[in-house]
């Protein structure tokens, strides 16, 4: 036993040296026009699996416009978004989230009126076959583990005998998978709020959760849905320098977690201490791309950020 | 003195919500108890003869109706609220036309089951079948809710794409059509004559008919209530599940939801023809008691009563638009002398309510789940 849990401390370093990894995403040549305005223009870049990836720019470059053509709320015009060899572009949100595509929203679009802990069950939810008929018949039966079975607990008299016949009930007759998944979700959903850090406020209503808590939140929601690509835009954005550092622990934990991370900041430090590779776009062009230091020396990056022109730099 | 009402309000509402904590905090065991006392009072209603309440009962004035008849009213409409709630309240769709699936149920039992009928005349004479035959009760009861809950589908499959406003105006048009249609449509509905003789539990009405007479209406009310709770039980069900949660979240921000993996359409899709099957099965119940029907039963204002039970009571809690349901059909029962007014009473009513309450009078609270044991059994995987 302490052998086991001395290998596992020391194995789980996932290698953050880019190396040769499986294509996840791949954006091809994507155009993106409304009307005669040009959002994304021949926008190609690819992301692997098990790197984090920062997507800067100045403030319209289409970064937001390019997370919404990979989670399918925009379609392009022409080009093709691909998700581990399958094409995105042209399914609608719901499927290209079951696919492994997950978000988090620029300015926070949580369930204003939802328990934080119910935010992030929908999230699970979208993971389980349960509907309408399996919720209100409960037919569909499962065997249970041993440790899914109602528990007896009480000592003696009519509340023990009573337990008894619920265990054996639903040894025989199993449990329906409705309540299964139900306890699955909101354990898994617990846990996903610890791993944020809030969990203190599982039943707090999301609209009174402070500003911080809330995009933690949208993380958790986000990560519920068992993403293998997701996508924060603008994390940071209103955070402090303190809330900003666990912010840049918070993602590379959820890399490690083995989630693949797509970034979009206009914060340059935090993409640089954080991102193994870097897309800037400005303009709807992608302009750059490389490891966050070769980006930060491009002349064309520094002049699109502090808005000299090329030749004069 | 305004503000000395909302603070009035303020005090009123920490009261409530300290009543439903409290109600929240108590053992299963004590809740059971509690539900089921409730449950025998409902049972126990149309017998209520205890002294110093019995000027609650409608015929203890002059010319007050039967009271379990307003019993039998108060429980059908409870029941248009609940279904109406799962579509307006949980689903945040405005259905201004309800109405429709409550003729709807209502028209099935009176087509089907009813020797009246031209439909049925019309399967006597192809079927070669005696004059007295015509389709039995029990088998309309699943007949109503199909044909609702399939009509509500065929108005939400191309209408749903719709939003707010847009949806409103649609469905208050599918209210419409359907009366128009049971109007015009002599042939198949007897138009604006009606049709009779709609059976209930006991077959065609008759005056041998031992429980489910015209005159007793208690069995009537019984019958409705245990529909009513059956239908509480399975739409808490649906609540409580990831069926709930999605149309909260659609409600909320449908967007969002979408990417989350909640698929919009069908969860809406499926909360109207949910909302539609229990109008249908309140229709029904209204037709075999009633035994006669005819188009003018089902015009839009009573649409918008039903939207406004839901919104006094409290969009979005079972608990609140029940209550809102009871006290909009037994108020102008009891409180004879208001009826003729009924109607600017109800407007007036709906102002205050909607200025000092715009949430119902008892709103959704959303449900804080007992976790504070089970949060810290969680392990943490990381």
């Amino acid at each position: 036993m302490s052998e086991t849990t001395s290998t596992e401390s020391r194995e789980p370093v996932i290698p953050s040296q880019p190396g040769p990894r499986r294509l996840l995403l791949e954006i091809d040549q994507v155009v993106l026009r409304f009307g005669g305005v040009v959002a994304l223009n021949e926008v190609s870049f690819q992301i692997h699996e098990g790197e984090i990836l920062g997507l800067i720019g100045p403030n319209g470059a289409g970064k937001t416009t390019c997370f919404n053509v990979m989670t399918g709320v925009f379609k392009p015009t022409s080009g093709q978004v691909r998700f581990a060899g399958a094409r995105v572009s042209g399914r609608k949100p719901p499927e290209i989230s079951r696919m492994g595509i997950s978000r988090t929203f620029q300015n926070i679009r949580l369930f204003p009126e939802m328990t934080a802990l119910e935010n992030v069950m929908v999230g699970t939810d979208s993971r389980h076959k349960t509907s309408v008929v399996g919720a209100l018949f409960r037919l569909y039966r499962v065997r249970p583990k041993p440790e899914e079975l109602p528990q007896v607990t009480s000592e003696a008299g009519l509340l023990r005998t009573w337990q008894q016949v619920r265990r054996s009930c639903a040894q025989i007759f199993g449990l329906s998978r409705h309540i299964l998944e139900e306890r699955a979700a909101e354990k898994k959903s617990l846990e996903l709020l610890r791993f944020v850090g809030i969990q203190g406020r599982a039943n707090e209503v999301a609209r009174n959760l402070s500003y911080g808590d809330q995009r933690r939140l949208e993380i958790a929601r986000a990560l519920a849905t068992e993403p293998k690509l997701i996508c924060l835009d603008e994390p940071a954005a209103g955070f402090n320098p303190a809330e900003k550092e666990q912010l840049l622990k918070l993602i590379r934990q959820i890399r490690d977690r083995g989630h693949t991370v797509l970034l979009i900041e206009h914060d340059m430090r935090l993409v640089m201490g954080v991102t193994d590779r870097v897309v800037v776009l400005e303009f709807g062009t992608k302009i750059a791309e490389g490891s966050p230091d070769e980006v930060s020396r491009d002349p064309r990056v520094i002049a699109a950020y502090l808005g000299e022109s090329v030749d004069a730099a | 003195m305004m503000n000395k009402l909302r603070a009035t309000e303020a005090r009123r509402r920490a009261a409530l919500s300290g009543i439903a904590d409290r109600w929240a905090a108590l053992p299963a065991w004590q809740r059971l108890i509690g539900v089921t006392a409730f449950i025998a009072i409902l049972y126990y209603l149309p017998l209520l003869g205890v002294p110093g309440l019995t000027w609650l009962r409608t015929d203890s004035i002059d010319g007050g109706n039967s009271w379990a008849g307003v019993l039998f009213t108060c429980a059908i409409y409870v029941l248009v609220a609940i279904g109406l709630n799962v579509v307006v309240g949980l689903a945040g769709l405005l259905d201004l036309g309800y109405i429709g699936f409550f003729a709807i149920g209502a028209y099935s039992v009176a087509l089907f089951g009813s020797t009246n009928s031209p439909v049925v005349k019309w399967m006597q004479r192809t079927f070669e079948l005696e004059p007295t035959w015509a389709v039995a009760w029990a088998i309309c009861i699943p007949l109503a809710i199909a044909l609702s809950l399939t009509s509500g589908v065929i108005l939400g499959w191309p209408t749903l794409r719709l939003r707010g406003d847009y949806l409103a105006i649609v469905t208050l048009g599918f209210g419409e059509i359907i009366r128009i249609v049971a109007r015009n449509l002599t042939g198949v509905t007897n138009g604006a004559a009606g049709i009779s003789a709609i059976p209930g539990p006991e077959g065609a009405p008759s005056a041998d008919n031992q429980i489910f007479g015209l005159q007793d209406l208690k069995p009537w009310y019984w019958l409705a209530i245990t529909v009513v709770l059956l239908m509480v039980f399975a739409v808490r069900r649906l609540e409580n599940s990831r069926v709930g949660r999605s149309w909260l979240a659609i409600r909320e921000d449908e967007d969002a939801a979408a990417v989350m993996g909640v698929n919009g359409f069908k969860f809406k899709l499926w909360a109207f023809a949910i909302g539609a099957a229990l109008g249908g099965l309140s229709g029904f119940l209204f037709a075999s008691r009633n035994a006669f029907i005819d188009p003018s039963q089902f015009n839009a204002t009573l649409s918008i009563l039903f939207v406004a039970m839901v919104v006094v009571g409290g969009s979005g809690n079972m608990v609140g638009v029940a209550f809102g349901a009871v006290l909009l059909a037994y108020l102008p029962e009891r409180f004879r002398f208001v009826s003729d007014y009924r109607w600017v009473a109800f407007g007036f009513a709906m102002v205050v309510v909607m200025v000092l309450r715009p949430q119902g009078l008892i709103p959704s609270r959303r449900r804080a789940r007992e976790l504070q044991d089970r949060a810290k059994e969680a392990k943490v995987s990381v």
